[in-house]
C-alpha cells in the first residue's frame, strides 16, 4: 500500500471526475455535495500519507520510479539513451504543501456553494486543477514538474473564463499568456538542464551541479551554463510568484476569478513559484543563488513595498488583498535572500501561512460580494452591526496579514527579517517600512469595511453555518501555527537543512 | 533488361503499392460502370479496404529486411515502413471523413475523388521507398497532380476553382526550382542513384566546386519544401487550403506534408551526407543557419498570420504551416534523433489534425460558413464535439498529456543536445507556442464561453468513429509515448536508411 501512496494521492481528485461523469448535469445539489465529498478523499489520503509519513527522517520519502519515456539516440560513440522516468516522493517541505492544498480544497469546494452555473464542468476542472496542484509538489523530477505545472494552467484558464465576473475572458487569456511565458523559460531551462546531465531527478541533478568544476567542464557545463539557468529559472518563478513588474496578470485573476478559484490560486497557486525558488533556484543552484542573493533581496523588498503602496491606495477589497499578496510574496523573497536558516524558515513559513491568510481573506471577500454585490469598500460599512461574526473573523485574518504575535503571520514576518537583519542589515531596515504599511492597509480596508456608518446590504446576513466551516477552520489553522510553530518546523526542518548545507549556511 | 532479371526481382516488397494500385484501377473501372445517380458510398469502403489491406501488408513486412528492387531504385527499409505507416494512416482516415462530406455539387464527382485519392497516397508511398532522383521525382508529381485535381473537385464553387489554379500555379514553380536543384545534382555527380550520389560527392575533385553543391542543397531544399508548406514557398497553403474541400484539406494538411517531410529527408540527408561545403567543412553543418533561418521564419510567419484570422480553414493553414516550422527544427540536430522525432511528431500532428478536420468539417458543413463563429457555444451545443476538439487544439497547442506535447519535447531535445545548443531557435518556438496560444484558444475560449443560438450538430457514425479514435490517440501517445517510440525502436532501424544495398542482379546486363 505505501508504495503507491503517493501516485493514490495524486490521482484521488480523479475520483470525483468519475462519479461526476454520471451525474446528471442538472442536479445541483448533488453536485455540489460531490463536489465537496471529491475533495474529502484526496484530504484522507493526504492524512494517511502524513501518517506514513517519517516526521524526522531525511530525504525523500515514499518514493516512486519507474521508467516512462525513453529517447535513444544512435551516435558514433554507441548509443545513448534519455530515460525519462515516472518520479515522485516527498519531503517535509512537499508534504507540508500537499496538506495544505488539500485542506485550502476541501474549503474553496465548501466555498463553491456560491457558483451559479455549469457546476459539473466546474467541478471537474476543479478537480484537474487540484489534482495538478498535488502533483506538482509531489513529483520528483523536471519532466513531470513541468507537466504538473501544465496541468494546473488549464483548467485555471477555463475557471476564470467561464465562471468569474465581467472581464473574466481578459483574466483568463492575461493568465494564460504571463504563465506560458514562465513555463516557456522553464520548459528551455528543463531540456536545456537535461540534455547536458542526463537526467531529470531533482537530486542527481543537484548532485551533478554540486561537483566540482574540473569534472563538470567534462559535461560542457560551465559556469555561464549554471548562471544562466538559475537565472531562468528565477524569471520563470518570478512570473508565477509574482515578482514586480510582472504581477499585473495576477492582479487581474484576483479581480476577476470566482472567489472559491481566488482562493485555491492565492493559496497554492502563487506558493508553487515560492516552492520552485527554493527546491530549483536554491536547492540545484546554491553558489550562484548565493552571488544573486543581494539582487533577489531587492526585489523582494520591492515587492514588499510596491505591493504595500498600492494596496493603501484601492478602492476595490480585491484589489487590496491582490497587491497585499504581492507584498507579502516579497517577504518570501527577502527570506531566501538572507540565505541563513532563519530566512529561509521565515520564507517556507510565509508560503505557508500566506496559503492559508489569503485563502481566509479571499472567501470573506467572497462573501462580501455575495452580499453587497460588489467588493468597493465604498459600498459598505458598519457590517460589524448586522454581521458579527463575520465582521470578527474579518478582523482577525486582517490581523494575521499584518503580522499581530500569536498568530502565523507574525512568525513568518519576524524569522524572515531575523535572518535578512543578520546579513543584510540595510535592505532590512528599510524593509521594515512595508511591514508599516501592511497595517495602514490593512487596516484601513479592514476598518472601513467593519465599521463607521451603515450601509444599506441588499442582502445581509452573517456567515451561514455552510459559511462558517472554511471561515473557521482557516482561522483556526492560522492560530495553531501561530501558537504552535514547532509543529510546522519540525517538518520542514531536515529539508531546509539539506537545503541550506548546499548553501554553505 | 530482360525477362529474367525483371523476374529475379524481388517484388513482394512492393506489395502494399500493389494493392493501392490495384484497388485504384478497379474503383475507375466501377465508377466508369456505376449509374450516374447511385451513391459512391461502396466506392469509399472498398478504398478504406485497400489502405487497410496495404497497412496489414506493410505490417507483415515489418521483420523483412532491408532490400532493394530495380537496380537499387525501389527500397524497402525502416525508414520507408516508418513513414507508408503514416501515409496510409492518414489517408484511410480522409477516406472516412471524404465519405461523410456532403455538398450537392460534389456528388456527381464523388467516384474520382476516390481513385485519385489513392493515386496520391501511391505517389507518397513511392517518394517514401525511392532511393533514386528519378522515381522520387515521379512519385512526387504523382502525389502533385493527383492533389491538384482534388483541391479544384467542387466544380462549381469559385473558391475550389481558384484554389486548384493557385495550386497548380505555384506547384508548377515549385516543380521547377526542385528540377533545378536536382540538375546540379546531377551535373556534379552523374548519378541519379542517391547512395552513388553520396558516394560521388566525396569525390576530391568535387571540392573545387563545393560552392556549387552549397548552391544545389539550396535551391533542392527550396524545392521541397513547398510541399511542407514552409517560408518562403508556404504562399499557396492558405488558398488551397481554403478553397478545396475540407477532407482534401485534410489530406493536403498531414498525408502530403508528411510526404513532403519523407521526400526531404531522402534527398537532403543521404545526398549531402558526405559532401563537402565550402572549406571542407560539411556541407550538413555549413547550411545549418540557412535551415534554422527557413525553420524560424516558418514558425514566424504561420503562427502570427494565424492571429489574424477569422475563417478557420485559413487559420488551420497557417497553423500547419507553423507546425511545418516545428518539424524542420530536427533538421539541424545531426543526430540519429531525427527520424524519429520527425516521425512522433507527424504522428502525433496525423492524429490531432485530422481529428481538428473532423469537427471543422461537421461545423462548417451544418452552418454553411467557414467563419470562426462557427464554433460558438459547442460545448453547450454538442460537448461530444468541444471536448475532443479541445484535446486536439490542446495537443497543437503543445500542452502536456497530449501526444503534442510530447512531440514538441523531443523537438527540444534534439534543439538542445547538440554539441552546440541552438538556444535562439528554441526560444523563437517557445515564443511562436505562445502566440499560437492566442489563437488555440480563441477557439476554445468561443467553444467554452459564448453561448449559442445554435442547434446540435448531428455526428455521422464514421466521423464519430473518427473523432474517438483520434482523441484517443492523442491521449495515449501523451500520456504514454513509450508505445509509439517502442514500436520505433523495436521494428525499425535507423541505420537501415544509410545502408546501401550491394545490387547482386546482373548489372552488367544492361
Amino acid at each position: 500500500m505505501n508504495t503507491w501512496l503517493l501516485s493514490i494521492l495524486i490521482l484521488s481528485p480523479l475520483l470525483g471526475v468519475l462519479v461526476l461523469l454520471f451525474t446528471p448535469s442538472q442536479d445541483e445539489k448533488s453536485i455540489k455535495w460531490i463536489g465537496i465529498l471529491g475533495t474529502l478523499f484526496p484530504l484522507g489520503t493526504a492524512l494517511v500519507t502524513l501518517s506514513a509519513f517519517n516526521k524526522s527522517g531525511e530525504g525523500l520519502q515514499l518514493a516512486e520510479k519507474f521508467q516512462w519515456v525513453s529517447y535513444e539516440v544512435f551516435q558514433s560513440n554507441g548509443d545513448v539513451s534519455y530515460p525519462i522516468f515516472y518520479e515522485v516522493g516527498v519531503n517535509g517541505l512537499s508534504m507540508v504543501l500537499i496538506l495544505l492544498t488539500t485542506v485550502v480544497s476541501v474549503l474553496a469546494a465548501i466555498a463553491s456553494y456560491s457558483i451559479k452555473k455549469d457546476w459539473k464542468s466546474y467541478f471537474i476542472l476543479f478537480f484537474l486543477l487540484e489534482m495538478g496542484m498535488i502533483g506538482v509538489f509531489a513529483s520528483q523530477n523536471l519532466f513531470l514538474f513541468f507537466i504538473f505545472f501544465e496541468i494546473t494552467l488549464i483548467p485555471m484558464f477555463f475557471l476564470i473564463g467561464r465562471w468569474g465576473y465581467l472581464e473574466k475572458e481578459k483574466a483568463a487569456y492575461s493568465f494564460l499568456i504571463y504563465n506560458g511565458v514562465g513555463s516557456a523559460i522553464l520548459l528551455i531551462a528543463f531540456v536545456a538542464m537535461f540534455m547536458k546531465t542526463g537526467t531529470m531527478n531533482f537530486e542527481q541533478l543537484a548532485y551533478t551541479f554540486s561537483l566540482p568544476q574540473s569534472e563538470l567542464s567534462d559535461m560542457n557545463i560551465t559556469k555561464d551554463f549554471k548562471m544562466g539557468m538559475l537565472i531562468a529559472l528565477l524569471l520563470a518563478f518570478a512570473v508565477k510568484l509574482p515578482v514586480a513588474p510582472l504581477h499585473s496578470w495576477m492582479v487581474k485573476v484576483h479581480v476577476q476569478a470566482p472567489p472559491p478559484i481566488v482562493m485555491l490560486h492565492s493559496g497554492i497557486l502563487l506558493k508553487i513559484g515560492a516552492y520552485g525558488l527554493i527546491v530549483f533556484g536554491a536547492g540545484l543552484f546554491p553558489d550562484q543563488f548565493e552571488s544573486l542573493a543581494f539582487i533577489i533581496g531587492l526585489f523582494g523588498l520591492i515587492n514588499l513595498l510596491y505591493g504595500a503602496f498600492l494596496a493603501l491606495t484601492q478602492r476595490d477589497m480585491k484589489r487590496v488583498l491582490a497587491y497585499s499578496s504581492v507584498s507579502h510574496m516579497g517577504i518570501v523573497l527577502i527570506g531566501l535572500a538572507a540565505l541563513n536558516e532563519a530566512g529561509m524558515t521565515g520564507a517556507v513559513f510565509q508560503v505557508v501561512s500566506h496559503g492559508l491568510i489569503s485563502a481566509l481573506l479571499f472567501f470573506l471577500v467572497g462573501v462580501l460580494y455575495e452580499r453587497g454585490g460588489s467588493s468597493q469598500l465604498k459600498d459598505f460599512g458598519g457590517v460589524a452591526k448586522r454581521m458579527p461574526i463575520f465582521a470578527g473573523v474579518l478582523l482577525a485574518g486582517g490581523l494575521a496579514s499584518l503580522g499581530l504575535p500569536g498568530m502565523s503571520g507574525f512568525i513568518s514576518e519576524f524569522m524572515a527579517f531575523l535572518g535578512l537583519f543578520e546579513t543584510m542589515p540595510v535592505l532590512a531596515a528599510i524593509g521594515t517600512l512595508g511591514l508599516i504599511l501592511t497595517a495602514v492597509y490593512v487596516l484601513r480596508a479592514v476598518l472601513a469595511i467593519t465599521f463607521g456608518t451603515e450601509k444599506e446590504l441588499s442582502n445581509a446576513h452573517d456567515l451561514s453555518s455552510t459559511e462558517r466551516i472554511p471561515a473557521f477552520i482557516l482561522l483556526a489553522a492560522i492560530l495553531f501555527i501561530g501558537i504552535y510553530p514547532a509543529w510546522l518546523s519540525d517538518m520542514l526542518r531536515p529539508t531546509l537543512d539539506s537545503i541550506l548545507l548546499g548553501l554553505g549556511g | 533488361m530482360d525477362l529474367d532479371t525483371l523476374l529475379s526481382f524481388r517484388w513482394s516488397v512492393m506489395l502494399p503499392e500493389f494493392i493501392i494500385l490495384g484497388v485504384a484501377t478497379l474503383l475507375s473501372v466501377i465508377d466508369l460502370f456505376m449509374k450516374k445517380e447511385s451513391s459512391r458510398k461502396p466506392l469509399a469502403w472498398l478504398a478504406g479496404a485497400g489502405i487497410l489491406a496495404a497497412l496489414i501488408a506493410i505490417f507483415m513486412q515489418l521483420d523483412i529486411e532491408v532490400t532493394s528492387i530495380l537496380y537499387d531504385t525501389y527500397r524497402l527499409d525502416s525508414f520507408s515502413k516508418a513513414f507508408k505507416i503514416l501515409l496510409l494512416l492518414g489517408t484511410l482516415l480522409v477516406i472516412v471523413l471524404s465519405s461523410n462530406y456532403k455538398k450537392e455539387d460534389l456528388e456527381e464527382n464523388r467516384g474520382e475523388f476516390y481513385y485519385l485519392l489513392l493515386a496520391a497516397l501511391l505517389g507518397a508511398m513511392m517518394m517514401a521507398s525511392s532511393a533514386d532522383l528519378i522515381t522520387l521525382f515521379v512519385g512526387l508529381e504523382l502525389l502533385s497532380l493527383s492533389s491538384y485535381v482534388m483541391a479544384g473537385l467542387e466544380r462549381r464553387n469559385k473558391r475550389s476553382n481558384e484554389s486548384a489554379f493557385k495550386y497548380i500555379v505555384s506547384g508548377g514553380i515549385a516543380t521547377a526550382i526542385t528540377l533545378f536543384g536536382m540538375s546540379y545534382i546531377f551535373g556534379l555527380t552523374g548519378e541519379t542513384n542517391l547512395f552513388k550520389i553520396a558516394e560521388n560527392m566525396g569525390n576530391l575533385e568535387l571540392l573545387e566546386h563545393s560552392f556549387l553543391i552549397v548552391f544545389a542543397f539550396i535551391i533542392t531544399f527550396a524545392g521541397l519544401t513547398f510541399k511542407i508548406a514552409a517560408a518562403p514557398l508556404h504562399m499557396w497553403a492558405p488558398d488551397v487550403y481554403e478553397g478545396a474541400p475540407v477532407p482534401v484539406t485534410a489530406f493536403l494538411s498531414v498525408v502530403s506534408k508528411t510526404a513532403g517531410f519523407v521526400i526531404l529527408l531522402r534527398v537532403i540527408i543521404i545526398c549531402f551526407i558526405a559532401a563537402p561545403g565550402i572549406d571542407k567543412e560539411p556541407i550538413l553543418l555549413q547550411v545549418q543557419p540557412y535551415v534554422m533561418v527557413l525553420a524560424a521564419a516558418t514558425m514566424i510567419i504561420g503562427n502570427v498570420t494565424a492571429l489574424r484570422q477569422r475563417n478557420i480553414k485559413r487559420m488551420f493553414a497557417y497553423s500547419s504551416i507553423a507546425q511545418a516550422g516545428y518539424i524542420l527544427v530536427p533538421f539541424v540536430s545531426n543526430s540519429s534523433l531525427i527520424f524519429e522525432l520527425i516521425w512522433f511528431y507527424l504522428l502525433a500532428y496525423l492524429f490531432m489534425n485530422i481529428g481538428a478536420f473532423t469537427v471543422i468539417q461537421l461545423l462548417t458543413s451544418q452552418e454553411g460558413s467557414n467563419d470562426i463563429g462557427v464554433f460558438r457555444g459547442l460545448f453547450r451545443r454538442s460537448p461530444w464535439l468541444a471536448v475532443p476538439m479541445t484535446f486536439f487544439i490542446l495537443s497543437l497547442a503543445g500542452i502536456p498529456i497530449t501526444a503534442g506535447f510530447i512531440g514538441k519535447f523531443g523537438i527540444f531535445m534534439g534543439a538542445l543536445g547538440l554539441e552546440q545548443p541552438q538556444y535562439w531557435l528554441a526560444s523563437v518556438m517557445m515564443a511562436t507556442t505562445l502566440v499560437s496560444y492566442v489563437y488555440y484558444f480563441n477557439i476554445i475560449a468561443i467553444m467554452f464561453f459564448r453561448d449559442s443560438d445554435g442547434t446540435k450538430v448531428s455526428i455521422p457514425g464514421g466521423m464519430a468513429a473518427v473523432l474517438a479514435f483520434c482523441a484517443a490517440s492523442v491521449l495515449i501517445l501523451g500520456v504514454m509515448p513509450d508505445l509509439a517510440l517502442d514500436f520505433f525502436y523495436g521494428n525499425f532501424d535507423v541505420n537501415e536508411f544509410f545502408m546501401q544495398i550491394e545490387t547482386e542482379v546482373h548489372t552488367h546486363d544492361h
